[in-house]
């Protein structure tokens, strides 16, 4: 029913969802912090081809708005003038990668600036900041992935390959941690560290943080495919020839493990996104004015702002697709493991 | 007996794991409470130094923790500087909230998800099924925050719910059935989102778990003979399947815990997430200790009950105890 390769397209769209996130500073058109306090809160403009007067048009253009008058905060369409959109037109500079300096942008308005998803409390460009935003996010989800995995595995193979009252130790500890509801685990790390600091500094306590609360299962689940894999005749035989500990971990052993640690990438990295989000969301992450998917989300705490401005929602939206493509992804990989089982992620998200 | 004073022994020892854990945390931290309190003018430092040695701060952690478990025992679980009472009371107001909710809607995610599972594990591969794979996997893919934010967006704007809080303005005059009403209101918002967020997940497992059991030989045969199918289905399979249906409730309840925790933030029911929010922005020890403890105690107790259903379930698991 399901192809080999099945693993294949999944890892074809996540690579282009990341991309357009890597290249946040070419498919966004401003600055993520640059400000127009004349236009806070502005509704997402229209992209029209038609023009007020029934014309067509083959570049796209949009209205400017302007405040309604007697109104303090409703802007409408001015249609006396029109913001031709122009592609490939030079703007704000930025540093692709954070060192190649550039100054091209996708599309752009030389005219006038122009808002695809609206404007935030500061006039900021809600969609440029939600793809900048995304990077904070995504490498907040791939590093603490990352992390946690490294230590999973280096907990659960030394438990697993060495055995005795280290294994029984480091399992004891593993089980501790996944009993615990995980977001709690999270919030009560969180809570004993500095709550005040530098954008920088916050990215790398999260980091941290979130490294440090989901080595559990990774490891048990490493451990397990380590305990089998010692036990292989090619193994004994290796160990027979004379082969070091390190020399049997590393070259036998490990790489039985592949793909479990793949899968479990495939389920952590979303599962941290989120993570992040929340404590951004809730202030105790990536603090402004760096934005993040979390931190984004924030102003919707604002009852104000929930009633008027339902494009601030937009960046909640903007994790779907990742979601679904790491999804899809980790259940190819186990279809492909053969293990054939529904997609077990009971105590995360 | 022997099976439930293992399983109690195990959960006590979780217990003291996690408030040492949480202890280990604590003291590793840099700054506290009174920390802030330094930085203003108006106290003096020998104040904050007092202050400190009241509660004890600036004695060593193993101190520390006996006294906690000593103030646990005496059904305090140590002082909130913020609130400036013990943490017990604060905790219980806020446990029962969070209770409430989330006993009701694990029970109406369940009451949905077992004739989903079993409409779809019947159905397999045709339409029913294709249909409710399609919803459950639309609905795993969006996390609890953005569910709950697009649902808070979704109440404001057509007013069919109440949000925010627990109670009206006004409350207090209700007559009872109407207090109910109101918190019943209050309740659905955050619930919906609850259940929602717990669905997909039980629809999967409930359906592989009845589609397994229904292709072994034994339905088969009772299929043949002719027994209805409801009896059928809620029965045998059902009975059949419930094994690995039980321990999932007893593991689902950590995903409920964590999934109620920030839908409490956003619609600010005010459970323990809330608390447990407000206490790390203040620095307020203690009651971050017993929010991630209290949550624990919940987990436990939900493992407990799930060990209790399964033994009442499945006689291999009594003759396996009364043989050892």
């Amino acid at each position: 029913m399901i192809q080999h390769s099945n693993w294949k397209r999944w890892l074809i769209a996540l690579a282009v969802l990341h991309g357009i996130v890597a290249f946040a500073g070419f498919f966004a058109p401003y600055d993520p912090t640059e400000q127009d306090r004349e236009r806070p809160y502005l509704p997402p403009m229209r992209i029209h081809l038609m023009d007020a007067q029934g014309h067509f048009h083959l570049r796209p253009f949009s209205y400017a708005e302007h405040l309604r008058s007697g109104s303090f905060d409703q802007f409408e369409e001015n249609t006396d003038q029109a913001i031709p959109l122009e592609f490939f037109v030079t703007g704000a500079r930025y540093r692709l990668f954070g060192f190649l300096p550039l100054r091209m942008h996708l599309f752009g308005a030389p005219a006038n600036r122009i808002y695809l998803l609206g404007s935030d409390a500061y006039g900021r460009d809600q969609f440029s900041r939600i793809l900048y935003g995304g990077q904070i996010s995504l490498l907040a989800g791939l590093l603490g992935a990352g992390l946690t995995l490294f230590f999973g595995t280096l907990i659960g193979a030394t438990a697993g390959y060495y055995g005795g009252w280290r294994d029984g130790l480091l399992m004891r500890v593993a089980e501790l941690f996944v009993a615990l509801p995980w977001l709690y685990l999270l919030f009560a790390l969180r809570a004993f560290l500095p709550l005040a600091v530098s954008p920088l500094q916050a990215f790398f306590l999260i980091i941290t943080v979130i490294g440090a609360v989901g080595w559990a299962r990774p490891a048990r689940l490493v451990r397990g495919v380590v305990l089998s894999a010692k036990e292989r005749d090619f193994v004994r035989a290796a160990r027979g020839f004379g082969a070091t500990d390190g020399y049997l971990l590393r070259r036998h052993i490990l790489p039985e493990t592949s793909s479990v640690i793949l899968t479990q990438a495939a389920i952590l990295v979303p599962q941290f996104v989120l993570a992040e989000m929340t404590l951004s969301f809730l202030g105790l992450g990536v603090p402004e004015p760096v934005p993040s998917w979390g931190s984004l989300l924030a102003s919707l705490q604002q009852y104000s702002v929930l009633v008027s401005s339902w494009w601030m929602y937009a960046p909640a939206l903007a994790i779907v697709p990742f979601f679904l493509v790491y999804l899809g992804l980790a259940s190819a990989l186990q279809q492909d493991a053969g293990t054939g089982k529904i997609e077990k992620t009971t105590g995360g998200t | 007996m022997r099976y439930f004073l293992h399983r109690f022994l195990q959960a006590t020892f979780l217990l003291v794991g996690v408030s040492l854990l949480t202890f280990l945390f604590s003291a590793l931290a840099p700054g506290n409470y009174f920390d802030e309190m330094r930085l203003n003018p108006q106290i003096s430092p020998e104040t904050v130094a007092a202050l400190r040695a009241q509660y004890q701060l600036d004695r060593p952690m193993p101190v520390r923790y006996v006294r906690w478990v000593n103030s646990l025992l005496h059904g305090e679980m140590g002082y909130s500087f913020a609130y400036n009472s013990p943490v017990a009371p604060l905790l219980w107001v806020r446990a029962r909230n969070t209770l409430l909710l989330t006993v009701i809607a694990t029970l109406m995610a369940w009451a949905l998800a077992l004739p989903l599972g079993i409409w779809s594990a019947t159905t397999l591969g045709r339409l029913p099924d294709r249909a409710l794979s399609g919803v459950t996997a639309a609905l795993l893919v969006i996390p609890d925050l953005v569910l709950a934010l697009g649902l808070l967006i979704l109440a404001v704007r057509t007013g069919w719910f109440p949000t925010g809080g627990m109670v009206s303005v006004g409350y207090e005059d209700l007559a009872p059935l109407q207090k109910l009403r109101d918190i019943a209101l209050h309740m659905a918002l955050p619930m919906i989102a609850l259940v929602l967020s717990a669905l997909p997940l039980l629809v999967r497992h409930i359906r592989a778990a009845i589609a397994e059991v229904l292709s072994t030989p034994f339905l088969r045969a009772a299929a043949s003979h002719g027994i209805q199918r409801r009896t059928l289905l809620y029965r045998y399979a059902l009975r059949a399947a419930a094994n690995p249906l039980i321990s999932l409730f007893g593991l689902s309840m950590g995903g409920l815990l964590s999934g109620s925790l920030i839908i409490e933030v956003v619609m600010s029911w005010p459970g323990l997430g809330p608390l447990l929010l407000e206490a790390i922005l203040a620095r307020d020890l203690y009651v971050v200790i017993g929010g991630v403890l209290c949550s624990t105690i919940f987990l436990v107790v939900g493992n407990l009950v799930a060990d209790v259903l399964l033994y009442l379930a499945d006689p291999r698991i009594r003759t396996e105890v009364t043989a050892r």
